[in-house]
């Protein structure tokens, strides 16, 4: 136990670095997920397939193999840097595109759903007054369909904060890695080592659930 | 036919055709509607009157044939067809009130997007109109907080606010319960005496009587007959018009 006070600084570093990871890819998979929707239900049938080929690909490639990917094949090979000195900057931002590359393609299809949830009657209103597509799905569509997935767009947000610790597989110190590096100074610790970290997440991840729960019922579309 | 002014209908359709897989819902359709007329399209269900309706606003897209309104052709989609659509009102049997959104948004937010009116302007102009068709104490209020009627006349209000040439009414009182059909034909029959060109399909045939310029009578997608609401009420032409009028009016 005292392993786990004497190391909270570095512990908490971790976390924090976990909630940089989920916030900023959470945003960012917000808002590419949702693009990707509208061009999942765009008149134009060249953007309907890249959405399609985009969702289907991410959503089925393991996120280990796109972390991978971004930190040797990104990173290594085709040298996409964001510092030229501070590798850990470097490896926490290619692991950002990795995880919005990967959750966006959840995002878009939770989307989706919620915008088959609008009645058709509601775009046929919207173009009848004379919006124009882009209006349609930003005025009228959109707000209702997000309002209709919040709670499953927070079980996403979820499984987000869990999925950063695969960014440990290109070395961004996050909770998970910092963990295992901490067995290896403190083996003795391993149980409350392990117990700290995952009640750390828990932290994190129930109020979510919480919030998502109320926000859901408080913006509820009643028709 | 009675054209109301002049020889400049506001919109003219021509031969037009309309296909939904094998069923021919509308078959060489010719008809114009002039300005400041008041069109009632009646006929049995399936005989392609709500499909003339929104084929006029291109909701629907038409196979062959065209179509003019106010001297252009239709366009066929981008900005100028979103132009034409804010042009001609549009009120549908289920109200399609943004949910949303309250009775006064629904009412401004054509006039503030499409248009660009001041938020301020539009929400005066949207409260006026709420008054003209009687619940403008309900402005704040959402649509599924509202009664059938109320909300289509809140529709109503929704059209009216982007200063159309024309309203289509798509049935506007078969979803309502019977004791407010009344408040929302009131309305329409206030339009139609102020002079709004308006086309509308309905089974109100106590409306089509009062308020409208001309009856078009619709089956299997064809017009079968038309003329003036005494003409086709007392002597219609048609044996099919005959058999329709004796099915709905008799009870």
């Amino acid at each position: 136990m005292e392993a786990v006070v004497d190391e909270l600084p570095v512990i908490l570093g971790a976390f924090w670095l976990t909630v940089k990871l989920t916030v900023v890819s959470g945003v960012i998979s917000l808002v590419w997920g949702i693009v990707l929707a509208a061009m999942r239900v765009s008149p134009l049938p060249v953007l309907r397939a890249a959405g399609a080929v985009y969702v289907n690909v991410l959503r089925n490639t393991p996120l280990t193999l796109i972390i991978v990917f971004c930190g040797l094949g990104l990173g290594t090979v085709m040298s996409v840097q964001f510092s030229r000195d501070d590798l850990s900057l470097n490896s926490f931002w290619l692991s950002i595109i990795g995880l919005s590359a990967y959750t966006s393609a959840f995002v878009c299809e939770v989307v989706r759903s919620g915008i088959n949830t609008v009645p058709l009657g509601q775009a046929e209103a919207a173009r009848a007054i004379g919006l124009t597509f882009l209006q349609t799905l930003r005025l009228v569509i959109l707000p209702q369909a997000v309002r209709t997935v919040i709670a499953p767009l927070g079980s996403l947000l979820n499984a987000l904060v869990k999925n950063t610790t695969v960014a440990a597989a290109i070395g961004v110190m996050e909770a998970a890695l910092r963990m295992k590096n901490l067995f290896d100074a403190h083996g003795d610790a391993i149980i409350p080592i392990f117990l700290g970290f995952a009640a750390g997440f828990v932290v994190l991840t129930l109020p979510l659930n919480l919030l998502s729960g109320r926000l859901a019922r408080r913006l509820a579309v009643v028709r | 036919m009675t054209e109301i002014s002049g020889s400049d209908p506001l919109v003219r359709l021509e031969g037009v055709n309309k296909h939904f897989g094998p069923l021919h819902v509308l078959r060489d359709i010719d008809l114009s509607v002039g300005r400041g007329e008041v069109v009632v399209v009646i006929g049995p269900s399936g005989s392609g009157k709500s499909t003339l309706c929104r084929v006029i606003n291109r909701l629907e897209t038409i196979d062959t044939g065209t179509i003019v309104f106010d001297g252009r052709e239709l366009p066929a989609e981008g900005r100028a067809l979103a132009r034409l659509r804010s042009e001609v009102g549009m009120v549908f049997q289920s109200f399609n009130l943004f949910s949303h959104k309250t009775i006064l948004e629904n009412v401004t937010l054509g006039p503030t997007r499409v248009r660009k009116v001041a938020r301020q302007q539009a929400e005066q102009r949207g409260m006026e109109l709420l008054e003209r068709v009687g619940i403008a104490t309900q402005a704040s209020k959402y649509p599924a907080q509202l009664s059938g009627g109320q909300q289509q006349r809140a529709a109503i209000a929704r059209a009216l606010a982007m200063d159309p040439k024309m309203i289509l009414f798509d049935e506007p009182t078969s979803a309502l319960d019977p004791e407010m059909v009344q408040e929302v034909l009131d309305v329409m029959t206030g339009l139609a005496k102020d002079g709004m060109t308006m086309m509308v399909v309905t089974h109100e045939m106590g409306f089509a009587r009062r308020a409208a310029n001309r009856i078009v009578f619709m089956a299997d997608g064809q017009i079968v007959e038309e003329g003036s609401p005494s003409e086709f009420f007392t002597q219609p032409s048609t044996e099919r018009a005959r058999d329709f009028l004796s099915k709905i009016l008799t009870h």
